[in-house]
């Protein structure tokens, strides 16, 4: 009898300790957490050169890390502050959801059930891609029209497998998808010879064949088949967070179609230009629609640099990943970048 | 005794009282715990705006699954995916049980050897495989062993009849016309076995007499469905698998093709299982002390009579109660396919059904309860053999 009043006693103190720990909402306060932790959590890639790719040293680069990176100069004023959580395409959504992460920046393709049936939103679209194949030299094949019982590796859980059977039904061609839980291992198994044909996005693609044993085996076929918007995402019911991540996207688009960069930011604040000195905070009070002081756009700027510069740093023509701006570029030049007005 | 009997009756009235009061506070805590759990989940899914229920079940899934035993494509819905899922794992599942069943039996026996040579490589092989992590042996079979196979153009071709290369194995494949006379043939012959079994038990039991029921059962489950055959008219045809070559890339076509995930899955499930499965099969025959042996010699049993009369019986009553462990075991383990790509219950429905929907608590609710009716039903059956040949006491 006594033992088992003890036993129940433990238990109940155990699950009302686990009660309060786990009551922590945490729904329209992301803001505040980050603020109170001191730094941000950013979901990424598990390694894609170019989006996020983990260096020797530990250190992540990518044009998804400059956004975490410009998110946290923008809210902290320090770049630096960023930890970073590699996740499968698999998992991506549910840590999301789990608010483990404050934001995903995992070249994530934004579709309409995503964006409305996850409770997940869209901020915005940091990478216009399309999904494309890959296939050996040796293969001799020089279009996508001409696959036929071939054996596609393919990363589980993301649009491009679904993009992939609507291909190959629409053009009443044959495959087998062989499905992995991580692009690396898909690639590996591609490279391996486990599979006829590799796809993904046509930046990852490119990103992907540098890691094959020889990348000059290997070529992309001409056709995109698919629309593939990547943007970062947020949960749904957190308004102003949304806002913040969303303008730190658009203050880096912005500043490179204003020709503001990290290196003349500086000078710039003594301008009389005043579409600059809004985006600089030295008028207006856009930090304050956002509760964020008004340095905040100067901070990404300055630390990250606009969005042209983190291209060109991490997958523009002077990279292993070597992508042209295609889509990518400004308004002004040909490509569909197009930032709402900072004002 | 100094206490009467009407204080007896209230003291274990009493008694009872108090022993049932922490029974009944632990029932409510627990309803309380589980009510706690659904509801929270139920709030923090609506300040979330997420979805609730099943009906995602019946929505086309738009992904195809490399490996299906029925017939699934993107335009089947997410019911059919959650099938195509079970089945496939209840397809490794049965061929890592049959595989290591065999291998245990043999592998077990052979510890027992007198042979030093066979006796020592088999406690190498248990050593070996159950003391290898399983996710390890996975990984060696799939990446190191199956990812260095031939490329398909260069396939190993045995016998005209096993093709093997880095894509998977290729075997042909018969297909029978007139099929369902062979399956009659078959339950007319099970049927005879039956009334065969009870009339050899009634001249066992009445007259003495011996029918070798197994000999004749195993006549009768071959002539009964050749002759149906014959009367039916059941023709095979055998489809063999044909390179197709696609400008330069090759794929075998037709027949039956296994492919490496599959394989590898398989292979180490029933390798790591069997060594479990080899020490219970020599415990058991350990177990069977030498008197019997010994005892049904000076009945006047022969060597084989012994054997299946005295000591197997025995020994599986030792067998077979840990051995149900392994098999559940191994069906469990089976959801490691999700690490190689496999298309299981947990590598395509609680892995890409999942990823697609989103619908998170839903479908782990329904693989966990998958999982757990599949073991429970495996236990049955191995329950219920465990009953029939225990000891029957009178």
């Amino acid at each position: 009898m006594k033992k088992i009043r003890i036993n129940s006693f433990a238990v109940l103190a155990f699950v009302v300790t686990f009660i309060f720990t786990t009551f922590n909402a945490n729904a329209n306060q992301t803001r505040e957490n980050v603020i109170k932790r001191g730094s941000l959590n950013c979901g990424v890639s598990q390694g894609v050169p170019g989006f996020s790719n983990a260096d020797a040293s530990g250190k992540w680069a990518g044009i998804d890390v400059d956004f975490c990176r410009a998110i946290a100069a923008a809210i902290l004023g320090d770049a630096n502050k960023v930890k970073f959580t590699p996740l499968s395409a698999k998992d991506r959504f549910e840590v999301l959801k789990a608010g483990d992460i404050d934001v995903l920046a995992r070249n994530t393709t934004w579709t309409l059930s995503r964006d409305g049936g996850l409770a997940l939103d869209f901020i915005g679209t940091n990478f216009y891609d399309g999904q494309g194949f890959m296939v050996r030299k040796a293969a001799n094949i020089n279009s996508a029209k001409k696959l036929n019982n071939v054996k596609v590796c393919v990363e589980t859980g993301t649009t491009t497998e679904l993009n992939l059977r609507d291909y190959f039904k629409a053009n009443k061609l044959k495959y087998e998808p062989v499905a992995f839980t991580k692009s690396d291992e898909a690639v590996a198994a591609y490279d391996s010879g486990r599979c006829d044909v590799y796809t993904t996005d046509k930046s990852g693609l490119a990103a992907n064949r540098t890691k094959t044993k020889n990348p000059a085996d290997h070529i992309i076929l001409p056709e995109t088949i698919s629309k593939e918007p990547l943007g970062p995402v947020v949960r749904g019911n957190d308004e102003n967070w949304a806002n913040i991540t969303r303008w730190t996207l658009n203050v880096m688009i912005e500043a490179e179609e204003l020709g503001i960069t990290k290196a003349n930011v500086d000078s710039l604040k003594s301008t009389d230009n005043p579409a600059i000195k809004r985006l600089l905070g030295l008028e207006g009070e856009t930090g304050k629609n956002l509760s964020l002081n008004n340095e905040w756009s100067y901070n990404i700027i300055k630390q990250v640099g606009n969005y042209g510069e983190s291209y060109e740093a991490n997958v523009g023509p002077k990279t292993p990943v070597g992508l042209g701006r295609g889509l990518n570029q400004l308004w002004t030049k040909g490509g569909i970048l197009y930032a709402p007005p900072v004002r | 005794m100094f206490l009467n009997s009407e204080f007896k009756t209230t003291l274990k009235k009493n008694l009872q009282l108090s022993n049932l009061i922490p029974q009944v506070l632990l029932i409510l805590f627990f309803i309380f715990v589980v009510y706690f759990f659904a509801n929270n989940a139920q709030i923090n899914m609506k300040a979330r705006n997420m979805s609730s229920g099943f009906d995602f079940l019946n929505t086309n899934s738009g992904f195809d699954i490399q490996f299906s035993l029925i017939d699934y494509d993107g335009s089947s819905s997410y019911g059919r995916a959650y099938l195509v899922g079970l089945l496939n794992t209840l397809l490794v599942a049965f061929f890592g049980i049959f595989f290591a069943t065999i291998l245990g039996f043999i592998i077990g026996v052979s510890r027992l050897s007198s042979n030093w040579i066979i006796n020592r490589l088999s406690l190498i092989y248990v050593e070996l495989f159950r003391n290898l992590p399983l996710i390890l042996q996975i990984f060696f079979w799939y990446f190191t062993v199956l990812r260095s196979l031939p490329s398909t153009e260069k396939s190993l071709i045995i016998f005209n009849f096993l093709i093997i290369n880095l894509q998977g194995f290729y075997i042909p494949k018969f297909v029978f016309t007139n099929s369902h006379y062979i399956f009659y043939g078959i339950t007319f012959a099970i049927l005879t076995i039956f009334l065969i079994k009870y009339y050899a038990n009634k001249m066992f039991y009445e007259h003495a007499k011996v029918i070798p029921v197994f000999k004749i059962s195993l006549i009768l489950i071959i002539i009964f469905p050749a002759v149906f055959s014959l009367i039916g008219g059941v023709g095979v045809k055998i489809e063999y698998p044909k390179l197709v070559k696609n400008f330069g890339i090759f794929n075998y076509l037709g027949g039956v093709k296994l492919i490496p995930e599959f394989l590898a899955l398989v292979f180490s499930l029933s390798l790591y299982t069997s060594a479990f499965i080899a020490e219970n099969v020599r415990a058991g025959i350990l177990a069977v002390s030498k008197g019997q042996k010994e005892a049904s010699k000076s009945l006047g049993f022969n060597s084989s009579q012994s054997l299946n009369l005295i000591v197997i019986p025995q020994a599986l009553r030792v067998i077979i109660p840990p051995t149900t462990n392994q098999y559940l075991n191994l069906t469990k383990n089976s959801s490691l396919a999700a690490a190689i790509g496999y298309p299981d219950l947990t590598g395509a429905f609680a892995g890409t059904a999942l990823s697609q929907t989103g619908k998170a608590i839903e479908i782990i609710f329904i693989v966990m309860m998958t999982y757990l009716t599949i073991s429970l039903l495996i236990s049955l059956i191995l329950n219920w053999y465990n009953k029939k040949i225990a000891l029957v006491e009178r």
